[in-house]
């Protein structure tokens, strides 16, 4: 029998106790997947800065890059405030006070003066900061092109995959600081030029391969299938899908560049064939030239504080890459992820 | 197999050509001329002059030039070092290939085996302190700064305890008496310890496929037997004590190269057997009950061998250019040391020259990881 009071809607209504489902809506908004894709940015870096922090190794890295990067900004600060620049110019300053150059540390020259009465720390200070611009520029240069080309040649494949990867094949090949040593003979090399041909020889070498090896795998992602279907252009396809992701592995990368560009200004330096006004690798030539390496310990503030930086610096941005890798690459973590 | 290598050898060709292309037009590019360079030498006589001009076809145009710069190149004439007068470049550089190629060789090899070593063994015993230990002072050593380590090295061994000379190949007082030229005594040296290395492989090669694990006992002896021999046959000759100098020279380089390029195999090994360690058949081999060094050794280590030899290449270019930069601090008289020199005197010849042979050198090493590679991995070896 059909009780005509009852009504049908209540029957099969919401029973008290259970949510509306939550509203989904298909065509959201630009200013709504930004914020979308802010927060998962967020929350990826969370879960990558979790694991990040696991390395011990990986953390007091980052630590000494900051204490660099602090050295770095002081140096203006202290031009402008405490130190007079006809003493404590990097490069022009000369240290009446003492009689005899190098002197060795005391108050005033916390690290003493090189052989021409130059304050060493301020030397030291000045170089940081060119070494930072160096290393970042050549970063960039090298993950801004490798990501390019390991996209594009991992895209389109056939004749410009070819091409790409030969000439990467051809650079590997290059022994970089020999190159450099030769291209000082024929051309004046500044910090920009430096960073530049780094940058190049990176990013069009070995860099190139393993974004591309990498951007492979994310081609052949069922989104990337999607957005080709929803019409997405070739060029949005690389620009919005493609390369966001090779991101995280485009920093590692970066990570190892700096290492690299470092490394080789100050061996171009210490050898005393580039174009600069003040590197820690100048710091160690100046040193090398006057004779007072076989000093030993003797001349110590001539040459530990700039080699000691060199190493710290270079090798903080190495194992900072490292730990990075544990992040980017699940396989070497110690627990499953 | 035989096609693999003939592909390679093909690229091999292509990227010389490449690397004397791009010498010649970096020359070329540079500002001034490389004719008005040459032609404008007060240190040359008008004959020579006139004779190199003709030889480089200088008052050509540029893509003759360039033709003529590549026959010259392939035939074995780098024209006449600056530097060095009357002697050809290729004179100078056969000189000092010899010695760098040792210094590389040693070096590399040295530091494979040692990083391997070491890569598998802290991947295995993960969270040691062995671990912490090799980590850190493994990418110190990496990132030192190597001028600064190779001087830290002659300080201390050289200077403070006096075990070691300073620096150079040889000590002239030592040679004064010496009918020999250091470089006949020095080919000599290579040719003994080509022999060894020979000698070494085939009985490692020969005694391999017993059908056991692991080596006879007595294979470990009979190489150490051939090793000590060396030294007695040495010290039997008259040259004895001229070898001895050289050797004493080549020790304090080749251990600075050594640390500095260890490190990048231990680490690079230590994450390619962390990624094997997780295959299924080194579980398999663990649940055979095999011995957990047979399961390192033969299981996970062989295995993980495979991307540490791809990418050896780049450790060899790392010690390619760690080479030139050691060969500068101890002032031994390789090809870094002499395309360092050509580049401060501006010897145009000798720098191409020598840049040249640097390429040359690290296209022998692609080719030797290439052979390597097809050896140690069976799915191209079948092809």
């Amino acid at each position: 029998m059909i009780n005509p009071h009852h009504d049908q809607h209540a029957v099969i209504g919401e029973p008290p106790g259970i949510p509306e489902p939550p509203f989904v809506d298909l065509h959201p908004g630009r200013s709504q997947m930004a914020m979308a894709r802010a927060r998962l940015a967020l929350r990826s870096f969370r879960s990558g800065w979790a694991i990040f922090v696991e390395s011990r190794i990986g953390l007091l890295s980052l630590a000494t890059i900051v204490l660099f990067a602090l050295m770095a900004i002081s140096h203006p600060i202290l031009m402008v405030t405490v130190w007079d620049a006809e003493v404590y110019d990097p490069v022009t300053g000369y240290a009446f006070d003492r009689f005899e150059h190098p002197s060795p540390p005391n108050w005033k020259h916390p690290l003493g003066t090189d052989p021409l009465g130059r304050d060493v720390l301020s030397q030291l200070l000045s170089s940081t900061r060119s070494e930072f611009v160096l290393g970042i520029t050549a970063a960039l240069v090298t993950v801004g092109i490798a990501t390019t080309v390991g996209a594009v040649a991992a895209y389109y494949g056939g004749l410009v995959d070819a091409l790409f990867m030969r000439l990467a094949d051809l650079i590997i090949a290059l022994p970089g600081i020999s190159l450099l040593i030769v291209l000082s003979a024929l051309f004046k090399l500044n910090l920009f030029y430096l960073a530049l041909i780094i940058g190049l020889l990176g990013g069009f070498g070995g860099t190139a391969i393993i974004l591309k090896s990498q951007a492979l795998s994310i081609r052949v992602k069922p989104y990337i299938e999607a957005a080709r279907v929803a019409g997405g252009g070739h060029f949005h396809i690389i620009f919005v899908h493609i390369i966001p992701n090779l991101l995280p592995l485009s920093l590692l990368y970066m990570m190892f560049t700096v290492t690299g560009a470092i490394f080789a200004e100050a061996v171009l330096s210490f050898l005393g064939l580039l174009d600069l006004r003040m590197s820690w690798g100048i710091m160690i030539h100046t040193a090398n030239t006057g004779g007072y390496l076989l000093g030993g310990t003797r001349y110590w503030w001539l040459i530990v504080p700039a080699s000691a930086s060199i190493t710290f610096l270079c090798s903080a941005f190495y194992l900072v890459g490292r730990a990075l890798d544990e992040v980017v690459n699940p396989r070497l973590r110690r627990h499953h992820g | 197999m035989t096609n693999y290598l003939a592909k390679r050898a093909g690229q091999m060709v292509l990227t010389l050509f490449l690397i004397v292309t791009l010498t010649f037009f970096l020359v070329q590019a540079q500002p001034g001329d490389y004719a008005t360079f040459y032609a404008l030498n007060p240190d040359l006589p008008a004959e020579v002059r006139a004779q190199i001009k003709e030889s480089f076809g200088l008052d050509k145009p540029l893509w003759e030039q360039y033709l003529i710069h590549m026959k010259n190149t392939f035939t074995g004439n780098f024209g006449v070092s600056f530097g060095h007068f009357p002697r050809p470049v290729i004179e100078v550089l056969a000189e000092r290939l010899p010695r760098t190629a040792v210094l590389f060789l040693t070096a590399t090899a040295a530091s494979f085996y040692i990083g391997f070593f070491l890569g598998k063994a802290i991947a295995w015993r993960r969270g040691g302190v062995l671990e912490y230990a090799a980590t850190i002072s493994g990418a110190t050593l990496f990132t030192a700064f190597t001028p600064a380590f190779g001087l830290m090295m002659i300080w201390i061994f050289a200077f403070k305890l006096g075990w070691l000379p300073v620096g150079k190949f040889l000590d002239p007082l030592v040679w004064r008496g010496a009918e020999v030229s250091a470089n006949h005594v020095f080919s000599y040296m290579l040719v003994t310890a080509a022999a060894f290395v020979v000698f070494a492989f085939l009985v490692l090669f020969l005694f391999r496929r017993s059908g056991r694990i692991g080596r006879a006992p007595w294979v470990a002896p009979v190489i150490v037997a051939g090793a000590l021999a060396i030294p007695v046959a040495w010290a039997f000759s008259d040259l004895g004590y001229l070898a001895l100098d050289i050797l004493r020279h080549m020790i304090l380089p080749i251990v600075t190269l050594t640390l500095i390029s260890f490190a990048g195999t231990m680490l690079l090994t230590r994450n390619s057997m962390l990624e094997t360690m997780r295959e299924d058949y080194v579980m398999a081999a663990r649940a055979k009950g095999l011995p957990e060094k047979v399961v390192r050794d033969r299981h996970a280590a062989r295995n993980a061998l495979l991307p540490v030899v791809t990418s050896l290449v780049y450790s060899l270019i790392f010690a390619i250019d760690g080479s030139v930069i050691i060969e500068a601090v101890f002032s031994w008289p390789g090809t870094g040391m002499t395309l360092l020199d050509a580049v401060r005197s501006e010897d145009l010849p000798l720098v191409m020259g020598a840049m040249m042979f640097i390429g040359l050198f690290s296209l022998l090493a692609h080719v030797i990881v290439d052979v390597l590679y097809v050896y140690l991995d069976p799915r191209i070896r079948y092809q």
